[in-house]
């Protein structure tokens, strides 16, 4: 069964049809790649399944139950995570507090970790360890990515690179069952291509499954067991990678595309 | 029940009107301030808290000169050519005062947050309004009638020839303003730039001289509206505070960033209060509240005006 | 000379109270609020009222009064924190004066612009606070700085507070963190009104007569210059900001040249300081201090790893 799927999902801009009722599904644990031109209406259906957007009709099932219209910060508490197209990290904050912030619904405490403020005004006790088991676990995926050096550094001067693979530790520290990348590999260079590949492998390894929007062939086509191809809103294939890459809607609808 | 009565209120429909045009006087003076506000904001995308005291300042230099070109007693046309005269005089002031304060508090700050050139701006009118307190003293005072200001009947309406010459000025340089910036070149680079300014630029416009002229047109506006403003009330080192504020509320409403918009919002601003005080019987003591009530609903239900854009943040 | 250093000192007070819970609102959860003032006044009309028709002790009445404050916080809160950046400041202005506006009308229950006065001082352990012994309430004021500083420190330092800056930083981002942003928002706004509307009833209790005039519009901004001055997100810097604007402001009358400067050439002087600074240092005194979680869970961390 599919971990999330949607039932012809439809976004509509004014008169631009956006999304145009995609069936998109994604089977757990799998490494599930979207792919299209600019303007296929990518972005809009990952913001849609993770509530920053709502769709104009269709509906939205994640782990056999409708998610529609549920705000992003419940979406992100059932386990659903996201990176951003354009990196949006926590600037003027640490690293270290960036993923800090992944933890933030993960308190130690069953009652009084569930609402923050109780415990910046009264958990006297429970503060420190919960602090504690934050700070620790945030180490844990600060290493997972071989920042621990790097922790106290503002978000803001990191690399480029860097940045986009915080921006993955801050998402996994909130122990999502699915993640979805948006252009994972945006602006990275050969060899950081190569080893954001290793480690979106790695990252399935702790039984996650992966969904990414990438215009990196390469990197799609060796590490996603399924695709699903948009155009123009509409979902023209889906398979895997040497089905796609045979399928001649696909080829048509990148032609005339340069070094897409 | 009687023709000329709305039986909810039982005000005749005379009455009605009258507060119409009270409302509409009021309206057009916050509009051709509003009109300011929104142009800077529509290039700049910064709320210019100084406008309201560049608008007072440049009353004060239409008033002085005014009375030192009327001392000996002048009348009829003479009078009001020399008027004309004053405002225009202080229009030219104030442009020249909206510019300068542009390139020397704002200029610097076109990269920086949000909230700098906000604080700048509060800064300068803090600047502005207690200078004026300082040079010119906190008394109020108060212009001259430049033509004889005896109510005329107008089909029961009483209307004096004051109110009329604002309803005439502001609607005059609204339309002036829309064409100018509708159909002009200049206009065109102003619409392209608070579009996109780095796009602008690259096409050749001048962003800065523009920017210049953005203010220097907002500012006379906004003086010519405190000088018709001021036949009606008064001249005082706070009169542009309060007189701002709704304006800006006025762009607000109408839609910020949009002309048509500033108009519409500034005259349905004018009649709201004028009706909420004289028709709906709210107490005069509370007709601020009228306005910023007006605001915030405007802002809850639909926050970006009656003819705003929705622009939504990119993801 | 030593009355008036006292009296300084005492509404020095108040402002740092005012300007670290504004720095709660602006500096760390980034909301742009121009209403401080409101909420101020809300405390202190809140004292003021209850004092002189019940007669309730100003133990009772102090966290009324912020109760008070901080429930308009959140019912001018959750309709416009939805509002960004200038429009959530416009907004607030609007609610700001709007408090003013029915503060100096509602004649019956405020007196209007005469203000309220008969308020009873402070009882402690049978020992009243006369409002003429300013030492009294220099103590009482810096007792209530010292509380405020805390719990709001305490506040930042937890996930709580960790959450509001994320919500400064990019709202969108912290929601896909599992942040409630609007409920998190409206707490924030309502704490920091809470603190105002404390610092109001101490307002109240200590001077003679409570009118409507002194919460404007200029105050909310003269906290807000504070806080930007001392620099945004640091409780510090609301503490230096508070000081150097607020004792710059009375130099001249510490210093007995009152007579011969008048108080709108102090207010240029303000303004320009204000322009100069957004030129030049707009990230104001001192910026952003990075938490030393080293530090501040150090000692668990330790028995953790000895375990």
């Amino acid at each position: 069964m599919s971990l999330l799927y949607t039932k012809s999902l439809r976004k509509t801009f004014g008169g631009v049809v956006a999304v145009n009722d995609v069936d998109f599904s994604v089977q757990e644990n799998s490494i599930t790649g979207l792919i299209g031109p600019n303007g296929a209406g990518k972005t809009t259906l990952f913001n849609i399944i993770t509530g920053l957007d709502s769709p104009t009709s269709g509906d939205l099932f994640y782990k056999g139950k409708s998610i529609l219209n549920t705000k992003p910060h419940t979406i992100a508490r059932i386990g659903i995570a996201r990176t951003f197209q354009n990196i949006r990290l926590f600037k003027e904050m640490t690293v270290l507090e960036n993923v800090m912030i992944g933890r933030h619904f993960k308190g130690a405490h069953p009652y009084f970790s569930k609402n923050s403020y109780y415990n910046a005004f009264l958990g006297l006790i429970f503060q420190k360890k919960e602090e504690l088991d934050i700070y620790q676990n945030a180490m844990k995926w600060l290493s997972f990515f071989n920042m621990a050096g790097v922790k106290s550094e503002l978000a803001k001067n990191l690399p480029y690179g860097k940045q986009r693979e915080l921006e993955i530790a801050r998402s996994l520290a909130t122990e999502p069952d699915i993640l979805f990348l948006d252009e994972p590999a945006a602006g990275m260079n050969p060899s950081e291509t190569e080893a954001l590949m290793q480690t979106i492998q790695k990252i399935r390894t702790l039984g996650v499954t992966v969904v990414l929007i990438e215009h990196d062939m390469k990197l799609v086509m060796n590490i996603c067991e399924h695709i699903t191809v948009l155009n123009y809103g509409r979902k023209i294939a889906e398979g895997t990678p040497s089905h796609i890459q045979g399928n001649p809607e696909v080829i048509e609808a990148y032609l005339g595309k340069d070094d897409e | 029940m009687d023709s000329t009565t709305f039986s909810l209120f039982q005000i005749d429909i005379v009455t009605i009107f009258q507060h119409l045009i009270n409302g509409l006087t009021l309206g057009g003076i916050y509009a051709l301030i509003a009109l300011g506000y929104t142009m800077v904001y529509g290039i700049l995308k910064f709320i210019n808290f100084a406008h309201g005291e560049i608008l007072m300042v440049g009353t004060y230099f239409s008033l002085f000169l005014f009375n030192t070109l009327i001392t000996g007693g002048k009348t009829g046309a003479v009078l009001f050519i020399l008027f004309i005269l004053a405002l225009l005089f202080g229009m030219a002031i104030s442009a020249l005062l909206g510019v300068v304060i542009e390139i020397i508090a704002y200029k610097p700050l076109r990269k920086a947050s949000r909230l700098a050139p906000l604080l700048s701006a509060i800064g300068v009118s803090i600047i502005l309004s207690n200078s004026a307190a300082y040079f010119f003293g906190t008394r109020s005072r108060k212009f001259t009638y430049p033509l004889d200001n005896k109510p005329f009947n107008f089909f029961g309406l009483s209307i004096t020839p004051v109110q009329l010459l604002t309803i005439f000025v502001c609607f005059f340089l609204m339309l002036g303003l829309k064409y100018f910036v509708d159909k002009t070149r200049i206009g065109r680079a102003m619409r392209a730039s608070s579009e996109n300014q780095n796009v602008a630029s690259l096409m050749g416009v001048n962003v800065n001289k523009i920017i210049s002229i953005t203010f220097a047109i907002g500012s006379a506006l906004a003086v010519t509206a405190g000088v018709l403003y001021a036949l009606e009330y008064k001249v005082s080192p706070t009169m542009g505070t309060m007189t701002g504020l709704k304006a800006f509320i006025a762009a607000v409403v109408g839609g910020v960033g949009n002309i048509s918009g500033a108009m519409l919002g500034g005259i349905l601003l004018g009649i709201l209060e004028t009706f909420g005080t004289a028709v709906l019987g709210i107490p005069v003591g509370y007709k601020d509240t009228i306005a910023f009530g007006v605001l915030i609903l405007i802002l809850l239900l639909k926050p970006d005006g009656i003819l705003g854009k929705n622009i939504k943040e990119k993801v | 000379m030593l009355n008036l250093l006292l009296l300084v000192m005492i509404l020095l007070g108040l402002y740092i109270i005012l300007s670290l819970s504004l720095n709660l609102i602006a500096g760390y959860t980034g909301l742009l609020s121009l209403c401080h003032a409101a909420f101020y006044g809300i405390g202190a009309y809140t004292t003021a009222i209850l004092s002189v028709h019940t007669g309730l002790s100003f133990w009772l009445l102090l966290p009324i009064s912020g109760l008070v404050a901080a429930v308009s916080g959140v019912l001018i809160g959750l309709p416009t924190l939805r509002l960004k950046g200038d429009y959530l400041a416009i907004a607030t202005l609007g609610f700001a004066e709007i408090v003013r506006n029915v503060l100096t009308n509602w004649d019956s229950l405020t007196g209007g612009p005469r203000g309220i006065s008969g308020i009873k001082p402070p009882v402690l352990f049978g020992y009243t606070l006369d409002p003429l012994k300013k030492v009294n309430y220099l103590i009482l004021v810096w007792f209530f700085v010292a509380i405020t500083f805390f719990v709001l420190k305490r506040i930042m330092e937890s996930r709580f507070g960790r959450a509001l800056e994320a919500i400064r930083e990019d709202e969108i981002a912290a929601s896909s963190m599992g942040i409630n942003t609007t409920k998190y928002k409206v707490v924030s706004f309502s704490i920091g009104a809470f603190f105002a509307g404390i610092a109001g009833s101490i307002f109240a209790v200590f001077i003679p007569v409570v009118v409507p005039g002194g919460f404007d519009f200029m105050l909310s901004v003269t906290i807000l210059c504070m806080v930007v001055l001392g620099g945004m997100g640091n409780h510090i810097g609301a503490l230096i900001g508070a000081s150097i604007i607020y004792i710059a402001s009375m130099l001249p009358q510490i210093l007995g040249f009152s007579s011969i400067i008048s108080p709108q050439f102090n207010q240029i002087i303000f303004g320009l300081i204000l322009v100069i600074m957004m030129i030049y240092k707009p990230d104001g005194i001192v910026g952003r201090k990075k938490p030393d979680f080293e530090k501040l869970i150090g000692a668990s961390l330790k028995k953790e790893v000895s375990r």
